[in-house]
């Protein structure tokens, strides 16, 4: 063998096995800054919710408007193939979602809901917006039950 | 030559007897467990606390957590393991079993027909338990609904799936007393009863040497994820810095301080724990923040 030859050998094996380095797609920053803005907002019911802050109700009020506006982003360019943790780096959502597209639509679309429901109650008094803030979190922890990995 | 051959001969039945001697499972005095009387109402507590329900429910997210069917996977460097039916069911689950028979399976990893089971079981954290607990934990699990699911077989790598080897991994590592000792509060102490003998925290969130033991040493500081990709996050040292408050919050809610939402296992832990009592958590969160000292 070449020593040229040695080099090309080299060269593609270590292309083969670092795929997440050869291109990063922009759609797993761009998801996952999606995810901070919905934390922004939920964080800020859920400080109230603990009471780590007290509730105010037209700060609360934005915060379930915004989620509500947040849910409704369009996802179809967001999740493309080959943007799952198997395929690259820098991302913990898990293969399964692909062989499972039906059951993560179907579990985004509760978060929708969810949202909906917040966004009706969460001006109206500290203890409704509990009862709207649970729900949002169920649906966040049924999604990243199935199909969030461990972080890195 | 020929005295040599003999002499590894015999050096050879020497160490495979005290292997085999070592290696011998070893269940609870009889005497001990006899005068138990469980009660199914109090077992309730424990079972949440013990987590049976993260392991042994269906396969399914939603699979009712009373209904202990078994078939969950779990991967591992040794070889996938399935959780087995442990419902009341005669034939499939353990129906037929005495509270003894119970109490030896989870505090010792000692089968009914005398095998010892693979400490994905976590019998390692169980073995502090009070019997008294896991007498009421089988009153208990007797009244949960009965489910005819036929139990697995793990799929293990050799030399692990030879069942007796498990009697060495035993010897080498199954400890009764306390990993964290030292003067400690009621709360703390009522926490390290719960994390280190019920909710065995630290079956995840511990490190392992190369035999799969847990290294005390680095108690609670995080390893990498037993069944999966990623790593089980710290809950002490230098990366952990949450407060009692949230750590008990997180048990009770999934929500972390940042209010990012649980998942993975962690989530199926969460189910079963928030059930307690609130001073249950909080005693949880004083014990972990004194492991972290």
């Amino acid at each position: 063998m070449t020593f040229r030859k040695t080099l090309g050998t080299i060269a593609l094996g270590v292309a083969l096995a670092l795929p997440a380095l050869a291109d990063e797609n922009p759609a797993i920053e761009q998801r996952q800054g999606q995810f901070k803005l919905f934390v922004h907002n939920f964080g800020l019911m859920g400080g109230m919710a603990q009471g780590r802050m007290d509730y105010d109700a037209d700060m609360a009020q934005t915060a379930a408007d915004n989620l509500f506006h947040l849910t409704r982003h369009d996802q179809s360019r967001l999740w493309p193939e080959g943007t799952d943790s198997m395929s690259v780096d820098g991302t913990r959502a898990n293969p399964a979602i692909w062989d499972n597209l039906d059951d993560f639509v179907m579990k985004f679309t509760a978060l929708q809901d969810a949202a909906v429901n917040l966004q009706e109650v969460a001006g109206d008094g500290l203890d409704e917006m509990r009862a709207g803030f649970g729900p949002v979190g169920q649906a966040c922890q049924a999604c990243h039950e199935d199909y969030r990995d461990e972080a890195s | 030559m020929r005295k040599l051959l003999i002499g590894v001969a015999i050096l050879g039945v020497v160490i495979g007897a005290a292997l085999w001697v070592i290696s011998a499972p070893r269940p609870m005095e009889s005497a001990a467990l006899a005068s138990l009387t469980g009660d199914p109402a109090a077992g309730e507590a424990v079972y949440h606390a013990a987590g049976c329900a993260s392991c042994h429910i269906g396969p399914e997210r939603e699979a009712d957590p009373t209904i202990l069917s078994g078939g969950r996977e779990f991967a591992s460097d040794f070889g996938t393991f399935v959780a087995p039916n442990i419902s009341p069911d005669p034939d499939h689950g353990i129906g037929n079993w005495s509270a003894e028979q119970f109490i030896n399976a989870v505090m010792r990893g000692v089968s009914p027909e005398g095998a010892h089971y693979y400490p994905a079981f976590p019998y390692g954290s169980y073995i502090r338990a009070d019997p008294q607990d896991i007498a009421d934990l089988y009153a208990y699990m007797m009244t949960l609904p009965a489910d005819a699911t036929p139990s697995q077989p793990h799929d293990l790598r050799f030399p692990f799936n030879i069942r007796r080897s498990v009697g060495l991994w035993k010897a080498m590592f199954l400890r009764e007393d306390w990993v964290v000792t030292g003067s400690l509060s009621a709360e703390e102490e009522r926490g390290r009863y719960l994390s280190e003998a019920l909710s065995h925290c630290a079956e995840c969130h511990t490190p392992r040497n190369a035999l799969g033991g847990l290294d005390h040493g680095r108690w609670f500081l995080g390893a990498p994820n037993p069944s999966g990709t990623g790593r089980i996050p710290p809950i002490a040292g230098d990366d952990f810095d949450w407060t009692a408050f949230d750590i008990s919050a997180y048990l009770e809610s999934g929500l972390t301080p940042d209010f990012d939402v649980v998942g993975g296992s962690m989530a199926q832990v969460v189910r079963s724990l928030q059930r307690l009592d609130k001073s249950e958590l909080d005693a949880i969160a004083a014990y972990i923040l004194r492991a972290g000292q």
